[in-house]
């Protein structure tokens, strides 16, 4: 612990108190600070600009694909495809939509949700929480970052290129094959699997930095059970990263070669198997879903803590809920292909091993409402963004103990229905936990506070909007409305209407959001080292806002 | 996990069910056509007359006669039967046992179950933002821990959960149930993208069926984007055995008013049953991913009474008897022996490995008919 806190400028030894004044002879200069940054906190806070970027650009996506499935029939796909290439012609179109479900899945999970709150979050607060000068790899840390940002380049660069039929990768994020072999002539495709590569690396970068961050460089005291359920949560989702990203690597580099080098690994004409993948996929792919939401229960529970001035109700059961979903949220990876043709022994398996995941996350929500049971609550944005993650998840949550019957599932696989219950646990789910802690940490940030009542504004607007625009799904999925559909039956009209028009009121939520973060950063309200009060306990809110651009030189003890 | 070339896998699966009817009509089956025509006549052709002599089996047989002129015109779908409706929340109405067993458990256990935990929650949340609001309980208590109550809450979920298991789990078991011995037989091809349906009992080549342009959908009183050239038309009440693989691509089947729903795996012949219980025509669509025109190859089921769907089969040139009942009336033990052989083994995927096996049981069964 002493060598790593050695990486610190000797000098900060001087002043071990001393925060804030010296920041303009320690910090570097622009161009270092920024593109060569070895600062756990200026890697976060790149992360969280990077992730708010790419959420802009998914976010957009997803605008686009509302926009087209307003109306029954295709009005606009053919339009946007000649923005890549100006012959396209209807099957262009149809092709664009393709590409624009694979880049909004793809940004959404690996550009959006996994930056900010790993590379965000996780790097802004795990060494403040635990008491540590840094990250136990800054300059790994470095290089996990420019790998996401040069991994996000190749995935819109892939949009230009041909793709099979049109410009682009019109695979769907799980990249099935043989649609994404055989199927997809053309460059596209191999940029968006590198591009994969590229991010599922510098994933396996930042987990192998906050495992050994989080086991060496912990404070005096901080004994893994004193630990805030944040680090927890974070220290979960590291090693579900460093487990499972491995095997995507391997499934799409067999895609890679089953492109370009002949080999047949899924394709049965050689021997292969075209569910291999989706079985190698999916392996990681739903321990992919719990690294989305892990860290969001982190956050939802330290805000919950400090907003009822208590501590966390059932800490240990909390922590070890978490482990729990961790370690079985790798043996059911199948409820993903029920409808593959598997044994029907494996699907009675897979039905009941995802039915107990249930139980940890059971656990979760009652004991964050009996954190407040007998609290003294008040209702600040990150509260409110917590609550309503509680309800949110819940209901996403529920709809996945619907479809974990293999026997339900059948009617329900690859609907809308299932759109509505990955958006209920992921949109309305991780996406609400990240507004919660952006609203919680800003001040800690950037020592300016933002706007209470624009913050609240853009939560109950967002909140109806996802709701308005994700609620209809289930019914859409229910009457039979196949996912990744550009155009549909006329029956199914009314409900893409009402969904299309939630979009539009949870876009005019998220124009609270960006005033507010302007307003903040221009006019906000210096923020007092711990603006939330005594609920506020863990150790960042002991620090200055922002806190120095070396923290800790004199480690903290914790009693 | 099984799975060989593909146009081997067509050759056999095409060869063991169809007992050499008809070859599987495909350009990717080289073998198929060796072996039909030196089987067609044995198998199909003497089953009409074999069959009238031997009355007690297919006693339609002279119904249909009559009837069998009268050229098939697809029927109209009913409103709000096998397709979405307007503005529609629910399930689509259920007409096989499969779908109302599926039905029931989602409707009137999981629904309730799901709605009563958000509403708990929700209850619980509104309750502790009034109750302890800051105003109305300014001094926080620091209860941190209550082992009953967490057991409790552990409990109670694995309670209902095992409780939702065993139906959940009964449901499972009743969609593998192995396939009568009298299901009708059809293979399923998905390509890019259209359909292929075979029905290699009846000895009815594959035919293409692919969606219809919205002009003629409407002209048809059909819905667009579910309206397709040449339906499925399969009998009422009769158990309908799906082979499905994939020539391309992966495309999945799907007949959601059936609670129906199977991949189309190139290298594979998944098989799933259904029993339609009610005449009518049901529409489903492509359930995965398989490229630009994946929202434009749906899938629509004739359901016809007995008859008329013999007379569809004559239409299209078949068999409606297929090959068993001239082995039923030749060699009655035998015939028995012959279809469950034909019928691929395992309930889950009628594999190539299954298949090599059958056609031998398969043929001394068929040879009988063929010497009288």
């Amino acid at each position: 612990m002493t060598d790593i806190a050695a990486t610190a400028p000797a000098h900060g030894a001087e002043h071990a108190h001393a925060h804030a004044h010296d920041h303009d002879h320690d910090t570097p200069g622009f161009f270092v600070r920024w593109f060569m940054s070895t600062n756990h906190k200026d890697i976060g806070t790149l992360y969280l600009i990077f992730a708010i970027v790419a959420g802009i650009v998914g976010g957009a996506i997803s605008g686009m694909m509302r926009l087209e499935l307003a109306e029954p029939g295709i009005q606009y796909l053919t339009g946007w495809a000649q923005w890549l290439d100006p012959a396209a012609t209807e099957v262009q179109g149809k092709h664009m939509w393709n590409v624009l479900i694979t880049a909004h899945g793809l940004i959404m999970v690996f550009f959006m949700v996994m930056p900010a709150m790993i590379g965000g979050f996780g790097n802004w607060f795990v060494p403040l929480m635990i008491g540590a000068p840094d990250m136990a790899f800054p300059r790994m840390n470095n290089v996990s970052f420019w790998l996401t940002f040069v991994a996000f380049i190749m995935l819109v660069g892939s949009s230009f290129v041909p793709g099979g039929s049109g410009h682009g990768a019109g695979t769907g994020w799980t990249v099935y094959a043989p649609l994404s072999t055989s199927g997809s002539v053309g460059p596209a495709v191999d940029m968006a699997i590198f591009s994969l590569h590229l991010a599922g690396a510098a994933s396996i970068l930042g987990a192998i930095n906050f495992i050994t961050t989080i086991f060496n460089m912990r404070a005096p005291g901080m004994t893994l059970h004193k630990m805030p359920l944040f680090v927890w949560s974070v220290l979960v989702t590291a090693f579900l990263l460093l487990l499972a990203l491995p095997v995507l690597a391997a499934a799409i580099t067999m895609l890679l070669t089953d492109r370009n080098f002949g080999t047949t690994f899924y394709d049965a004409t050689g021997g292969g198997d075209p569910v291999l993948y989706q079985h190698l996929f999916w392996f990681f792919g739903h321990p992919e879903v719990y690294i989305m939401i892990l860290p969001g229960f982190g956050i939802v529970s330290q805000i919950i803590s400090t907003f009822s001035r208590k501590p966390v109700f059932g800490y240990l059961g909390m922590a070890y809920a978490m482990v729990a979903i961790g370690v079985v949220g790798f043996i059911v990876w199948a409820h993903h292909m029920f409808t593959v043709g598997m044994s029907v022994n494996l699907k009675m398996y897979f039905t009941a091993a995802t039915m107990v995941i249930a139980v940890p996350t059971g656990i979760k929500i009652f004991s964050w409402i009996a954190t407040m049971w007998g609290g003294s609550l008040s209702f600040k944005t990150p509260m409110m963004w917590s609550l309503g993650f509680i309800f949110m998840f819940t209901v996403g949550g529920v709809t996945g103990v619907v479809l974990a019957n293999g026997g339900v599932d059948t009617n329900l696989h690859d609907t809308y229905y299932v759109v509505a219950h990955f958006h209920y646990v992921l949109s309305l789910g991780a996406v609400f936990s990240l507004f919660a802690g952006f609203y919680y940490w800003f001040p800690k940030m950037s020592g300016r506070m933002y706007n209470e009542a624009l913050g609240q504004l853009h939560f109950w607007v967002f909140f109806i909007g996802v709701n308005v625009m994700f609620f209809p799904q289930h019914f859409l999925g229910q009457q039979g409305m196949p996912r990744r559909y550009p155009d549909y039956a006329e029956a199914y009209a009314y409900w893409h209407h009402i969904s299309s028009l939630g979009y539009v009121i949870m876009a005019v939520g998220m124009i609270f959001f960006f005033v507010n973060i302007l307003y903040a950063l221009f006019a906000g309200k210096k923020a007092a080292d711990n603006p939330w009060g005594e609920g506020a306990t863990t150790l960042e809110w002991t620090l200055s806002s922002p806190p120095p651009f070396h923290q800790f030189n004199e480690l903290p003890r914790i009693s | 996990m099984k799975s060989l070339k593909t146009p081997v896998i067509k050759a056999l699966i095409a060869a063991a069910l169809s007992l050499g009817a008809v070859g599987a009509g495909q350009a990717a089956a080289p073998a198929a056509p060796v072996a039909a025509p030196a089987a067609a006549p044995t198998a199909a052709n003497p089953a009409p007359a074999v069959a009238e002599a031997a009355a007690p089996a297919p006693a339609a047989t002279p119904v249909v006669d009559a009837t069998a002129d009268a050229t098939y015109v697809p029927m109209k779908p009913t409103p709000g039967i096998g397709q979405p409706v307007d503005a529609g929340i629910n399930f689509q109405p259920q007409v096989s046992p499969i779908g109302e067993q599926a039905y029931a458990f989602n409707h009137y256990i999981l629904l309730p179950v799901i709605i009563a935990i958000s509403l708990l929650v929700l209850g619980l949340l509104l309750w502790v933002m009034f109750r302890y609001r800051a105003k109305a309980n300014p001094v926080p208590s620091k209860t941190t821990h209550n082992t009953f109550i967490e057991i409790i809450w552990t409990a109670i979920p694995v309670l209902i959960l095992a409780l939702i298991a065993v139906p959940s789990i009964q449901l499972l078991a009743a969609q593998y149930e192995p396939p009568k011995k009298d299901a009708l037989t059809i293979k399923v091809t998905g390509y890019q993208w259209y359909w292929g349906y075979a029905y290699p009992d009846q000895g009815i080549p594959e035919y293409v069926s692919k969606i219809l342009p919205e002009d003629q959908a409407k002209a048809r009183g059909e819905p667009y984007h579910l309206a397709v050239d040449n339906r499925m038309v399969v009998p009422v009440g009769r158990q309908v055995k799906l082979i499905i693989t994939g020539a391309d691509v992966i495309h999945s089947f799907a007949v959601p008013a059936f609670w129906t729903k199977m991949d189309a795996v190139p290298g594979r012949a998944n098989e799933t049953t259904f029993t339609a219980t009610k005449v009518g025509v049901y529409y489903g669509q492509c359930s995965e991913l398989c490229g630009v025109d994946h929202g434009y190859m749906p899938i629509a089921v004739e359901v016809l009474p007995v008859e008329k769907w013999e007379a569809w089969v004559r239409s299209k040139g078949g068999n409606p008897a297929g090959p068993q009942p001239a082995a039923a009336s030749a060699a009655a033990p035998a015939a028995p022996a012959a279809v469950p052989a034909a019928a691929p083994a395992t309930p889950t995927a009628a594999t190539a490995q299954t298949a090599p096996e059958a056609a031998p049981a398969a043929a001394p069964a068929a040879a009988p008919a063929a010497k009288k």
